[in-house]
């Protein structure tokens, strides 16, 4: 009764075209950025900030990226915290080694390294798919880790190996404290979030798609597999490195390269299938279901009453992702985005189912 | 076979086998030590192969990639450790055996079966998940610590050869005893394989998964059977790395070398899987020594992966794979 289209008419082709064509869809998002941007600042605790929102802020936005290469273009990757590293330790070097630089630049170009490291580690999807490909992002992954644990340049030769991040300021503003912090990647993440949506609407994100789906026939119909798969390991790393980036700068501040290490990229791929593969939505739901798991995990057996040491805690939550993973793979191979978009075709029957 | 293919190949193991005697010529390594370095490398490349054999069993069988093979590895070594206390070796082993059974037939019902028809990637991903629930579980039952596995292997090396030799070369007894098992693993799964009605059986299911059920082999027997065989063959690779590293979660991380072994010796070849892993154990343990102070050491982490993946890039069906030819 509320969330219907009846009545909608698209007059042009813009409003044909547009992200979302229901009027409700819109009032919603807009209505969700208005509290992201406006009210929960003010509401929100710091642990919740620090906990929480810009974690889960930043994973989506790595997780954005890997959904784009493996939902989006069909390949596997198990070297997303490779890349990370990548977007990390150069934002790294060039805010040690250019310290004029605009933070916001500092950011595009560690990113745009990840998209060249990308980019390279991809070259192989060219001859190979599947679990082969798997294998050489592996490769990837414990190249870059070995890269930046003992080639001294890339840490300035920090003795315990790990490295501090400068602190951030744009245009001479510091951002400093969960709040501000929180905002900046908000609006890095709303600003991508939004690219990756059009992106994959437009003729690039088709020629992923129909590669991904069948590659003969995408080759038939006039798409450079070369071309679809180079940008999409591109595309893909400059988010995940860029997500790294941030990850380091804004959430870390300081790290160590086992911060990136091939449990990261596991973590990211579950975040990808459990929100949904091939979706954009879902990048944030699996983000948010990832983030939040341990944190509840660790604290229902204490509103229980059940004493549990940390230890049996994580192997329970080694567990429970580990069944869940199994479980919507099972149950809804398509993810919480997936739930999400039923959930919607439900209510726009409701109340009247016919 | 294509012949660039073929002259590629032959020129990669020409490399490969010169850049192995290379550091005699180059940096006057004697023999002795060379061979010393070679046999460890050989040796742990039967701990490789190990495990590989495992991942090309289920592969061969169901084709699934089965990334769990190193948490079967870990659970079964921990399983037996734990059970070690309260019972005899034998008893021990063989109760462990019957619990990797109770997995495989769990692991069919529960998540393969359900998945059937589905693709290779979401079967794939469907085992990462199996191996994180198996590492949590296996913890949560075992315990996390670090366990001493002793099962009576012998533990000081051997100086072997000295009379050829001045001093020798040292020997570790115990890789000798794990290599002697794996041949012998090896050898009754080949008997398994070619002898018994049941080889016979996931062979075909291994050919060709239609064919094989319209003759009536039931398809869900066959898979509890290769996931029993294949828990049965990380049982084995638990003892071995077991008692060599002590059962610990890193075993786990040791188990992902086996991807670059079947990828170098091809998805579908149990030959493949020996050969691959001798040869990544081999290239690592010389390129760590000879090459890795050139680099600052610790390159024995991605040498095996880079070493598949240029293997890759001309060969993508592995040395002993079959070929599939498929548009990428």
């Amino acid at each position: 009764m509320i969330y219907r289209e009846t009545g909608q008419f698209k007059t042009s082709y813009a409003s044909d075209q547009q992200l979302f064509p229901i009027l409700q869809d819109r009032v919603v998002v807009i209505g969700f950025l208005v509290f992201a941007f406006a009210v929960v600042p003010f509401v929100a605790s710091e642990y919740l900030f620090r906990a929480i929102l810009t974690p889960f802020l930043i994973l989506s936005l790595a997780a954005l990226g890997l959904n784009i290469l493996v939902g989006y273009c069909g390949q596997l990757s198990l070297g997303t915290g490779g890349f990370m590293a990548v977007g990390a330790y150069a934002a790294y070097n060039l805010a040690l080694r250019l310290p004029d630089l605009n933070l916001i630049v500092v950011f595009i170009l560690a990113g745009l390294c990840a998209t060249v490291v990308g980019a390279i580690f991809g070259v192989p999807s060219l001859r190979i798919k599947g679990f082969y490909l798997a294998v050489t992002t592996l490769a990837a992954q414990f190249f870059l880790d070995w890269l930046f644990a003992r080639v001294g340049w890339f840490t300035n030769y920090s003795s315990s190996g790990s490295v501090a991040a400068p602190p951030l300021e744009i245009f001479g503003y510091p951002i400093q404290g969960p709040v501000h912090k929180y905002l900046f990647v908000l609006a890095i993440v709303c600003v991508l979030a939004l690219l990756a949506k059009n992106l994959t609407r437009g003729a690039i994100g088709r020629s992923w798609m129909a590669t991904r789906d069948m590659d003969v026939a995408a080759e038939v119909i006039g798409i450079r597999p070369l071309h679809a798969k180079l940008t999409a390991f591109a595309v893909s790393s400059f988010y995940v490195g860029l997500a790294g980036a941030l990850w380091a700068f804004v959430y870390l501040e300081a790290w160590e390269p086992l911060a990136f290490d091939v449990n990261r990229s596991f973590e990211l791929l579950f975040m990808v299938i459990i929100g949904g593969l091939g979706s954009i939505l879902g990048s944030f739901l699996g983000a948010a279901f990832i983030v939040i798991l341990p944190i509840a995990l660790n604290q229902l057996p204490t509103k229980l009453g059940i004493p549990l040491s940390t230890a049996s805690i994580s192997e329970i939550e080694l567990m429970v992702f580990g069944a869940l993973i199994v479980f919507f793979l099972i149950a809804e191979p398509r993810g919480l985005a997936r739930l999400w978009a039923i959930g919607k075709e439900k209510l726009r029957l409701w109340p009247f189912p016919h | 076979m294509s012949a660039s293919a073929r002259n590629l190949t032959i020129a990669f193991f020409a490399l490969l086998a010169f850049a192995a005697v290379s550091p005699m010529l180059f940096q006057g390594v004697r023999f002795p030590q060379w061979l010393e370095i070679v046999i460890g490398g050989l040796m742990s490349g039967v701990l490789y192969s190990l495990v590989a054999l495992g991942l090309v069993l289920i592969f061969k069988a169901s084709g699934v990639f089965n990334f769990a093979q190193g948490a079967m590895v870990l659970f079964a070594a921990l399983t037996l450790v734990k059970l070690m206390d309260h019972m005899p070796l034998v008893a021990a082993l063989a109760v462990t055996l019957v619990v990797m059974v109770a997995l495989a037939w769990l692991v069919e019902r529960l998540v393969l079966r359900p998945l059937v028809n589905q693709e290779g990637i979401v079967l794939f991903m469907a085992t990462l998940g199996v191996a994180y629930f198996l590492n949590g579980f296996g913890q949560i039952v075992w315990g996390a610590d670090v366990f001493t596995l002793d099962v009576g292997m012998p533990k000081e090396p051997k100086i072997l050869l000295d009379k050829m030799f001045e001093g020798g070369i040292l020997v570790s007894m115990e890789d000798v005893v794990a290599a002697l098992i794996a041949a012998l693993l090896v050898a009754s799964l080949a008997i398994f394989f070619q002898k018994t009605s049941t080889g016979r059986a996931l062979r075909a299911v291994a050919d060709d998964h239609q064919a094989a059920q319209s003759i009536g082999i039931p398809l869900n027997r066959i898979w509890v059977i290769v996931w029993s065989v294949a828990g049965m063959v990380a049982l084995v690779a638990g003892v071995v790395w077991g008692s060599k590293l002590g059962v610990q979660f890193s075993l786990q991380q040791v188990a992902l070398k086996a991807l670059p072994v079947v990828i170098l010796g091809g998805f579908t070849s149990i030959p493949g899987a020996i050969v691959g892993g001798l040869l990544i154990g081999l290239g690592e343990k010389l390129s760590e020594v000879y090459l890795g102070p050139l680099f600052g050491g610790g390159i024995e982490n991605w040498f095996a992966y880079v070493l598949a993946l240029v293997f890759l890039l001309f060969r993508p069906e592995g040395l002993f794979g079959e070929k599939i030819i498929d548009r990428v």
